[in-house]
């Protein structure tokens, strides 16, 4: 509900009717002086359930690698080298956690953090994981819509 | 029932292993070779005041596997190595062995590797060195630089060095080759746009999903990792790494990974040669 009229009210602004054809595009992402990105990459409500996935997934988020998030305790192996995300949905509003995964380096200057939704500015960037150079244009880590999941999958951590 | 219980069993013990990697452990191989596996770090890098061999980030089982040559099995490539060392291969039927009476006399090898070669004005690895011998004083095709016939030898020429302190020299006409790799070892790779400090200078002894980080030290190198079952030469170490941030890797051979190998060496200095070490 509030994810609808937070959108309208900024499709007031923006140019209207695009944003729900196309998904904003990498290069075009607004984020503002704190690295929050308050509309949505879709339009469309993210799916809390399709982002778990996206998380835990090694060839996708792969959040685990860094993060421990108790509620996957299912899933094995949680990394240490980012802090862990219990409690991000209650710490962080729906607009930063957006603007964290689309690119947590607007957020955290130099963090170690990948950036998941950027499309250049790379360091020989590779074709995958195959360790040969890209071909063609480069795809961002995640869709937009990947991205809108995994933060409604954040929001559902909340702290006790 | 049985399968799942099986799981979680398995699971734990994993779980368990990586929790009790023992970053205080001495290591002693044989009951005799003793080696120094945490030292000062050397002035020239400024990220880390310790610096440590990554045998302390195994597990103890893993850990166990090195202390006895009978458990290693890198010991079995060092056997072939120094089969080749004495094989009458060259062009003349020449061996190793025709003008290097032993192994054990290329024992400041290991230790020094890469060094700047003053006649080739380069700085050579050890591989490079071995190629230089094959090729021009034994006139045969060269050997591919992480194919079985170079690791096993650089296995042989590690062990003729084991509890040496790794020593390699980054001043003087190496300099510059050291700048590159040292630029290298900070440049942020690939579409992860993770650096090699950003793991192994910031983050050892975190974990990394299942695994438990290391500083990448290169001291115990050929290795021996239990996971594909084989000796894996220090490039294709590096290799993998680079990929592993989604980047366009490096060649084993190419002036960029001999520049980090010569970079990544000297962050080791003062640690004990050895290889052939044991992994997972
Ligand atoms: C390579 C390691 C790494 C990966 C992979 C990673 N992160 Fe992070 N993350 C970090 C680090 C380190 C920080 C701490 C920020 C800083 O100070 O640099 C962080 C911070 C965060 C924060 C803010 C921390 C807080 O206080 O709650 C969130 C939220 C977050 N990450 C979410 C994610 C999500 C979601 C993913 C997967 C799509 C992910 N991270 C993948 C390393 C990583
Ligand atoms: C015909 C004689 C000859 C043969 C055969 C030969 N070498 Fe050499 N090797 C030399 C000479 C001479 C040098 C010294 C070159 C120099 O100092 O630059 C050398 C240098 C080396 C070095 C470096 C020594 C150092 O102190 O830096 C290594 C390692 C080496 N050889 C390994 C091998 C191996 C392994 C083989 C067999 C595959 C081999 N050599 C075969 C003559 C030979
Ligand atoms: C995303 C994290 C990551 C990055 C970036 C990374 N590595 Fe690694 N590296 C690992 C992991 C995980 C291992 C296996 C566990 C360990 O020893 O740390 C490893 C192992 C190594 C080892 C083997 C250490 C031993 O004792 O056997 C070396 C050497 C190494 N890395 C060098 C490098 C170099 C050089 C770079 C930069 C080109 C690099 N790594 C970048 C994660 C990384």
């Amino acid at each position: 509900m509030k994810f609808i009229v937070c959108s309208l009210g900024l499709l007031g602004v923006a140019a209207a009717g695009t944003a729900f054809a196309q998904p904003v595009l990498p290069s075009e992402v607004a984020f503002d002086e704190y690295g929050a990105v308050s509309a949505s990459l879709t339009g469309k409500a993210g799916d809390a359930a399709s982002g778990e996935v996206v998380v835990v997934e090694r060839g996708q988020g792969n959040c685990l690698a860094c993060h421990r998030i108790t509620a996957l305790d299912e899933f094995p192996f949680h990394g240490e080298v980012g802090p862990p995300l219990d409690g991000a949905g209650s710490r962080w509003s729906e607009a930063e956690l957006r603007g964290l995964v689309a690119d947590a380096k607007m957020t955290f200057e130099g963090t170690i953090m990948p950036s998941f939704y950027k499309n250049s500015g790379y360091v020989r960037p590779g074709d995958g994981y195959t360790g040969d150079a890209a071909k063609g244009e480069l795809e961002p880590i995640l869709g937009a819509q990947d991205v809108e999941n995994v933060v409604a999958f954040l929001m559902t951590l909340k702290d006790e | 029932m049985t399968a799942s219980l099986y799981g979680a069993v398995l699971l734990a013990a994993l779980a368990a292993g990586a929790a009790y990697a023992d970053e205080d452990a001495d290591l002693v191989v044989n009951g005799e070779i003793e080696m120094t596996v945490r030292a000062p770090a050397p002035d020239h890098v400024e990220g880390l005041s310790e610096i440590m061999s990554g045998w302390l980030f195994r597990s103890d089982e893993t850990q166990a596997v090195q202390m006895d040559d009978f458990d290693n099995p890198g010991m079995i490539f060092v056997d072939a190595g120094r089969e080749t060392f004495n094989a009458e291969i060259g062009a003349d039927g020449e061996s190793c062995a025709s003008c290097h009476e032993g192994p054990e006399t290329l024992a400041d090898v290991r230790p020094t590797y890469p060094k700047w070669d003053p006649e080739r004005e380069t700085v050579q690895t050890v591989e490079m060195q071995v190629n230089e011998c094959v090729t021009e004083r034994m006139n045969l095709p060269e050997w591919k630089y992480t194919g079985d016939d170079m690791v096993n030898m650089t296995a042989l020429l590690a062990s003729a060095a084991r509890g040496k302190p790794v020593d390699v020299a980054i001043d003087g006409p190496a300099q510059s080759t050291w700048e590159q790799g040292k630029e290298m070892y900070y440049t942020r790779y690939g579409q992860l746009e993770l650096s090699c400090a950003n793991c192994h200078e910031d983050n050892y002894g975190n974990n990394i999903r299942a695994d438990h980080l290391s500083q990448g030290q290169i001291n115990g190198f050929p290795t021996y990792r239990l996971k594909n079952a084989k000796l894996n030469a220090v490039q294709s170490r590096f290799k993998g790494c680079i990929r592993d941030t989604r980047a366009e890797t490096f060649s084993p051979g190419s002036a960029e990974f001999v520049a980090l190998e010569l970079y990544v060496a000297s962050r080791g200095n003062g640690l004990s040669v050895e290889g052939p070490s044991v992994r997972n």
